[in-house]
């Protein structure tokens, strides 16, 4: 299993991945509250990036509508929480099927009507838009008003609870980031990865080839869902407040897709390299911005659109695949 | 609730609906030519929108009179925008000329919000209270003049297509590109002004909306998402479906709207869109791909 996992990865790579990892470990020692919230966004991102790639940068399946496997994971967990007392990791044994089976639901609909391509993104935002609507009326999580959970000052971290220092949702995603990039490779290096990259590249040249089509593209679905909402977990725990309009909000799916693709779509380290540059560059003009006294909402934005233009422009393949190149990595092909 | 009163308020639908119809047939248009999804669509309605508004806070141009000059100069936006950004991302795989578009739309949202402030602003005109009695029904002025409006720049934009060289050079461009290519067709030029005929289309429904919606810089991607369930909806590259799907969303909504909440419209027109692509994938005009 390791040594099929390790093939083709050449000395350098796991250099390098170590080399981060021991960073990445140890930042928090050093960084200051500031960092740590700016790196605790990145890994979220570099996680969600990782299991929508599962969908687009594998499958070829173009979601704009993950932001509903957030929600629902999110919005589960902390229901739960708030109105049963259940812990966030049992939430979790909710959640994840929840969103799993609503992945599930959107991908039967699409692949067995044959919705592909534009369509099949524009249902996926259509089932977000409608999740978004749907909990601003449902009383259950408070609707529109917002669902917050209890906080307190916690003396001590409570992991069973996740309640306590933004350190130890770092290390969770940092772990849960970790954990992703290795599934993914091993998704990737098994069969199921080849089939993915066959329906990727030509349905039906795959379909002809004996692969049952509908059943891979079902397990894309609901992987992606169900690691995806194990970050709106995180998230509820993280930020305590739950509000439709924003977790539910086409931007929020927008900003899920963003790393990857300018990271790179379908290579493994894309994702989280894009996490890094898009958040990185966010706040760092927040950071320029306010050095030199400007205050007008909306500079920031308007610099980030200017930048992602450039980005797109000169590297369409993504950023990684560039870089890679340029560091001496390139990865064997199998 | 009296039945005069779902009448008027399905007039009132219909009418926006078919303003809804214009922008959505503006989308279509770009679509069924240059193949490129408009990400930015209801973005570019705001800057028409804003155009429409500050023209009328300065000089109290009637919203009728700018959509001529107003449409012009999103046209000229579209042609260039063609032109120097997604020319070159005609070949590039969806995903690319997606990310593309959402950069524009990003950057209209908020070059708009940085001059114009996160205000909601709304044109007030001499005739806004007006309406028409008709039998039982009473209809605001407003949105009959908007939708014979949309009517004689939809039926401009068919004879265009149908009977002009330019437009049937263009619609082979849809057809076959390559064969467009071979006999000599400019294509790149009949694409940007294919973009720029869109983004026009939107730009007269823009000056139509400023009438009937106050407007904030944010209330781009919401117009870009209703434009796309609306083409949907129609049919994708089918420009009567774009009409049409327009009234269907537009009644749905106002429906919706009586009937259980305004807030709760989107959910309904949404739920509208799904039962299309599951039931009738091509839209309700479009035709099926072979």
């Amino acid at each position: 299993m390791i040594a099929r996992l390790l093939d083709g990865v050449s000395r350098r790579t796991l250099l390098m991945l170590g080399a981060l990892l021991i960073v990445l470990i140890a930042a928090p020692l050093f960084a200051g509250d500031y960092l740590l919230t700016v790196l605790i966004l990145i890994l979220y991102f570099a996680y969600i990036g990782q299991s929508w790639n599962i969908m687009m940068g594998f499958a070829g399946l173009l979601s704009l509508g993950h932001a509903l496997y957030v929600g629902l994971g999110a919005y589960t967990a902390a229901a739960l929480y708030v109105h049963f007392g259940v812990g966030p990791w049992f939430g979790l044994l909710a959640a994840v099927p929840v969103a799993s089976l609503a992945g599930a639901f959107i991908g039967f609909l699409a692949f067995r009507f044959r919705v592909a391509g534009v369509y099949f993104a524009i249902l996926t935002i259509a089932f977000a838009e409608f999740a978004r609507v749907g909990f601003d009326h449902l009383g259950w999580t408070r609707g529109s008003a917002g669902l917050f959970l209890p906080v307190a000052q916690y003396a001590h971290n409570d992991l069973w609870n996740l309640r306590g220092h933004p350190a130890m949702f770092y290390y969770i995603l940092l772990a849960a980031t970790t954990l992703a990039l290795i599934g993914c490779r091993a998704l990737l290096r098994s069969r199921i990865g080849y089939f993915w990259l066959a329906i990727r590249e030509d349905e039906e040249a795959a379909r002809s080839a004996g692969i049952d089509v509908f059943r891979y593209k079902m397990i894309a679905v609901v992987i992606s869902a169900g690691m995806t909402s194990f970050a709106g977990v995180i998230y509820a725990f993280y930020y305590n407040n739950l509000f439709p309009e924003q977790v539910f909000h086409i931007l929020r799916s927008i900003e899920i897709i963003l790393g990857p693709i300018v990271g790179g779509l379908g290579t493994l380290f894309g994702p989280i390299l894009g996490a890094f540059i898009l958040t990185g560059l966010s706040e760092t003009l927040t950071a320029v911005l306010n050095a030199l006294g400007v205050d007008i909402p909306g500079v920031k934005q308007v610099f980030y659109g200017v930048c992602l233009l450039l980005v797109i422009t000169a590297l369409p393949e993504g950023v990684w695949p560039w870089l890679r190149a340029r560091i001496g990595l390139k990865e064997r092909q199998p | 609730m009296p039945l005069d009163l779902y009448l008027n308020v399905a007039v009132g639908g219909i009418l926006t609906g078919l303003v809804y119809g214009l922008m959505a047939l503006g989308l279509s248009v770009i679509f069924g030519v240059v193949r490129v999804v408009n990400f930015a669509h209801g973005e570019m309605m705001t800057i028409a929108m804003y155009i429409a508004i500050t023209l009328f806070t300065a000089f109290h141009l009637d919203p009728m009179v700018m959509l001529v000059p107003v449409a012009a100069v999103l046209f000229a936006f579209g042609y260039v925008l063609q032109t120097r950004l997604i020319n070159p991302f005609i070949t590039r795989p969806d995903t690319s000329q997606f990310l593309l578009l959402v950069a524009v739309a990003i950057i209209i949202v908020n070059v708009l919000l940085i001059a114009f402030g996160p205000d909601a602003r709304s044109v007030q005109t001499t005739y806004a209270f007006d309406s028409f009695q008709v039998g039982p029904l009473i209809v605001d002025a407003t949105k009959v003049y908007a939708g014979v409006a949309t009517f004689i720049v939809a039926a401009a934009l068919f004879a265009f297509f149908r009977f002009t060289l330019i437009g049937k050079a263009i619609r082979a461009c849809a057809d076959n590109y390559t064969g467009a290519l071979v006999v000599g067709l400019d294509v790149k030029h009949l694409y940007a002004l294919t973009f720029g005929i869109g983004t026009a289309c939107v730009g007269a429904a823009g000056v139509m909306m400023v009438m009937i919606v106050d407007v904030t810089p944010t209330l781009g991607p919401a117009y870009t998402l209703l434009a796309f369930v609306i083409v949907i909806t129609g049919g994708l590259g089918s420009m009567l479906g774009a009409l049409a799907g327009g009234v269907l969303i537009g009644l749905t909504e106002a429906m919706a709207g009586l009937v259980f909440s305004p807030s709760a419209k989107s959910m309904f027109s949404f739920a509208v869109l799904v039962l299309v692509l599951l039931f009738r994938p091509q839209g309700i005009l479009g035709k099926r791909a072979a």
